[in-house]
């Protein structure tokens, strides 16, 4: 639920409307209902256990569960807001060289999975790996018990991974929000005899959190849904216990219940996001933003902001991505059969899809919000982008049992009145896959148009309206053009988080189908990282091309372009 | 030109969109087992009888996926590790019996179901994997050990709470009863080297690594090992010791197929039931994966051969399926995932 601003106060100023049904209005309430079944049905498994294991669990296991969840999204929180804020404050507000390819670059690790790189730093820092090798032949150490070195298989080792590949989300956020204030506000500040450091703490810092606490929800709702990276570094969170007594233990119930506490993290952390977004009013955005002034840095900071830049990207990018390319290399005559081109183009087509279905009903609920002014509607949408936060094989599950209703409802009728059965409609089919990427993302597009609309002034409606528009018209011809950028950006976000699910395409696929992400993991599942470095390479370079283009539409400048999740 | 796209998207996906049901020549399998494990054994079958076999493969939740479906699922045959979940799917009301004399002359009375729902087709044994430098011969024989004090932040395992750990902690409680099963495995926990983490592989090379000098792990990944350049100086590491439980033997568990219950290929399937069954296809197995054959008539593979003849632990497998909720309590209880400090 993380929206921007003026799309609220537009409804405070102009009241809340009492709900009446209109085809916008109906047409949200019909996508939110449909949207919302896989969390419903998750809900609904929780609450009606077969037998229930709730006491046991919260005897044993569930508060360490907990426990490790908040550890880690602490470490994440921290480590995203320390590495986002930084980067995009020195790249925005300060001049040092390679500050334009230091502006890009620091959106790449945005294209790697989060469990590929788990596998890479596993294997070049655990025992056997060439970094303990290489102390081990200095110092003549021999075993062990000869030396102490980091586990990289910890919740430390979980935190850094995490926080490495997540951290562009706040870069993201909080770079455009830098871009958006005005340069004369940080200038005033200057002249009002405060240090840069000083302006970037006291104005800068304070008019850009909103846009971090989005980021860092955005997130802290990836860190609750991994699966991959912490089960991979035995770190026993919510989402590991879920999956063990869920799908190991064949206890639909206590998996689901264990959901429903992960469900709860999420409403805390979308109403810690309300209430950061609530504190607004002294974003100034009265002016059209000058070209910020850089500060030109020399020296010994110089160095520091190349290393703070430098750092991130390398340790996110540039060495998870060095070793897969060598081991591609190495081992592409093992990886390299007829079925990875077929897995290339589904996983491409099934993107592209699913970001086109998921921005176009994203624009549809974010406009039926902005027409109705309905607080029960925008509510409505908010709930129906929970499927952003939960993992994917309980999205999966959760799409598996409506779905088969529905086509054993068809069929039964079609039996019964015509003699004919239509068997499976959607179940086993690639339009299950794609329902679970549209719920899964659904909260990127909304969260993101929603904003974009926002900022798109009423007069702007009423002036079209008076041209005697429809509601659709005033849409597509005043609407459309100015919020381009916002609806690329969901798109793009969208296409590369597609492109790396992996959970709900396992299991809703049909026969011998497989994805990018699914090949990788077949050779992945078994720790052989060789095997499937071309697979996580091809995922990657077919996730960094849009990420380049989402920098650059954001780089542009414009207000109407700030990311964000419902 | 709107419409000529949406035209191309539909002329894309339709094709794809399509549920594979009935038809003539083929058979449909939801698969928890590893395409590359089962496909060459699929490559025969189709070769040798002209029948297409379609495959999903996912770790996790397969049975869901058959439940949601139900009466219109196109899978006829499931194909999974692990007693339990067999038995699940059989609890489930999701298989049909199937009986024929091919079958239970190749698959002993033991390793299937009474009523036909499942049939065994590999067996793998839960081994003790030794440290070649640190751990003499015959210093430990059997599962009981692991506990033993003298072993002390000496053994790795993978989390208590995977299948694997699972079976063989129900295999205790079959032989011992609950109470005593939860102080074996305080035991155990008290002596790990560190937290349970890693696949079976990634023990043995803890041995190699010397964090380690004993670990618990199935027999097929030292076959596994040996194939893989990297790997082979862990496997060289180690010893292999087949433990007894309870003085009897070996802790064993399956590989299984069964028929769904509401296959549309059945004949296809049984037919495909009964190939993989055959001496021809058991020897696939043996050679491909390392398993040990269903059929005691068809030799394991040279490797398993030459690592000798071994008793068996006898446990009926219904009484390891049974007790697998109560042994994820205990893993629970004792907190097995937390390490060997526990707070």
């Amino acid at each position: 639920m993380i929206g921007i601003q003026a799309s609220e106060a537009n409804a405070r100023t102009r009241g809340t409307r009492r709900f009446r049904p209109d085809p916008w209005a109906a047409g949200a309430l019909l996508i939110t209902a449909i949207v919302a079944l896989p969390v419903l049905t998750v809900l609904g498994a929780a609450f009606f256990p077969t037998e229930n294991i709730w006491p046991h669990l919260w005897e044993t296991v569930l508060p360490g569960y907990i426990l490790a969840t908040l550890e880690l999204m602490a470490g994440v929180a921290a480590g995203t807001i320390l590495i986002g804020v930084s980067a995009a404050w020195l790249v925005t507000t300060c001049d040092f060289p390679g500050r334009r390819i230091f502006e890009w670059a620091l959106v790449l690790p945005l294209a790697m999975p989060a469990y590929v790189v788990a596998y890479v730093y596993t294997d070049i820092l655990e025992f056997a790996g060439p970094v303990q090798a290489l102390l081990r032949d200095i110092f003549g150490w021999r075993t062990v018990q000869d030396y102490w070195f980091p586990e990289i298989r910890s919740l430390g080792g979980a935190i850094v991974v995490m926080t490495m590949t997540l951290y562009p989300y706040v870069y993201l956020l909080t770079r455009s929000a830098f871009l958006e204030q005005s340069s004369g506000v940080g200038e005033a500040a200057r002249t009002l005899g405060c240090s840069p450091w000083a302006a970037f703490r006291r104005v800068s810092l304070p008019m850009a959190r909103p846009s971090i606490v989005v980021g860092v929800a955005l997130v802290l709702m990836e860190t609750l849904n991994d699966f991959g990276t912490v089960d991979f570094f035995a770190v026993q969170t919510l989402t590991t216990g879920m999956f063990n007594v869920w799908l190991v233990m064949n206890n639909t119930g206590g998996g689901a219940q264990i959901a429903v506490v992960m469900l709860v993290f999420v409403i805390f952390l979308l109403v810690a996001e309300r209430a950061a977004r609530r504190k607004r009013g002294y974003h100034d955005t009265s002016t059209r933003p000058r070209l910020p002034v850089r500060f030109e840095l020399r020296g010994g900071r110089k160095a520091l902001a190349l290393l703070v830049c430098a750092i991130p990207i390398l340790i996110g990018f540039v060495i998870p991505a060095g070793l897969l390319t060598s081991y591609a290399i190495e081992f592409y005559d093992v990886s390299l059969n007829n079925r990875f081109p077929q897995a290339a183009f589904n996983s491409i087509l099934l993107a592209a899809l699913a970001a086109a279905i998921a921005v176009m009903i994203g624009l549809f609920l974010a406009y039926a919000v902005r027409l109705r002014k309905s607080t029960l509607l925008r509510n409505l949408a908010r709930f129906a982008s929970l499927g952003y936060a939960v993992p994917g094989a309980v999205l999966a599950i959760g799409i598996l049992f409506p779905f088969g209703a529905f086509d054993n409802a068809v069929d039964s009728f079609m039996r019964g009145a015509f003699g004919i059965s239509t068997g499976l409609i959607l179940s086993g089919t690639i339009i299950a896959i794609l329902f679970a990427y549209v719920v899964r993302f659904l909260a990127l597009a909304y969260g993101t148009l929603e904003a974009g609309l926002g900022r798109v002034t009423p007069h702007m409606d009423d002036a079209a309206r008076t041209l005697k528009h429809g509601p659709a018209q005033a849409l597509i011809k005043v609407n459309l053009p100015i919020i381009r950028g916002s609806m690329m950006t969901a798109g793009i976000l969208i296409f590369v988080d597609c492109m790396k699910e992996l959970p709900a395409t396992l299991l809703l696929r049909p026969f011998n189908f497989d994805t990018l992400a699914t090949y990788v993991y077949q050779f992945a599942s078994d720790e052989l990282l060789e095997e499937c470095a071309l697979g996580a390479l091809t995922i990657v370079a077919a996730g960094i091309i849009p990420v380049i283009l989402l920098t650059r539409v954001m780089g542009r400048n414009r207000p109407d372009q700030e990311l964000s999740v419902v | 030109m709107k419409y000529r796209l949406l035209a191309a998207i539909a002329l894309i996906v339709a094709p794809m969109a399509t549920t594979t049901a009935a038809s003539a020549a083929e058979v449909n399998i939801y698969s928890y087992r590893q395409d590359v494990l089962v496909r060459p054994l699929f490559d025969a079958f189709t070769k040798e009888t002209g029948v297409k076999v379609n495959v999903v493969f996912a770790r996790k939740g397969l049975i869901k996926r058959l439940q949601a479906e139900g009466r219109n699922s196109p899978a006829d045959l499931v194909f999974t590790v692990d007693i339990a979940r067999l038995s699940d799917i059989v609890n489930a009301g999701l298989s049909q019996p199937v009986k024929t004399a091919t079958l239970e002359k190749s698959v002993p009375a033991e390793y299937r179901d009474e009523n036909g729902m499942w049939y065994g087709l590999t067996l793998r044994a839960r081994m003790i994997y030794t440290s070649k430098e640190r751990v003499g011969k015959g210093q430990i024989t059997s599962y009981e050990q692991l506990a033993d004090p003298k072993w002390r932040g000496k053994v790795c395992t993978r989390k208590g709470d995977h299948a694997y750990n699972i079976a063989l902690l129900a295999a205790y409680i079959g032989h011992y009863g609950e109470a005593k099963a939860t102080d074996w495995l305080r035991g155990v926990k008290a002596n790990l080297a560190r937290k349970p983490q890693g696949n079976d592989r990634a023990q043995v090379k803890a041995i190699m690594e010397g964090v380690c000098d004993i670990a618990v792990g199935n027999h097929y990944y030292m076959a596994l090992m040996l194939k893989n350049d990297k790997q082979k100086p862990w496997a060289a590491s180690a010893n292999l010791v087949f433990p007894t439980l309870a003085g009897k033997g070996t802790h064993m568990n399956v590989s299984g197929v069964m028929m769904t219950k509401y296959a549309p290929n059945k004949a296809n399937a049984l037919k495909l039931m009964e190939f993989l069954t055959s001496k021809k296809a058991q020897g696939i197995y043996a050679n491909v994966n390392n398993e040990y054959p269903i059929d005691p008539n068809v030799k394991a593979s040279p490797l398993l051969e030459s690592w000798g003849k071994f008793p068996r632990d006898g446990i009926a497998l219904d009484t390891i399926a049974k007790n697998r909720a109560a042994a994820l309590k205990i893993v629970n209880t004792v907190g097995y995932n937390d390490g060997p400090v526990s707070n």
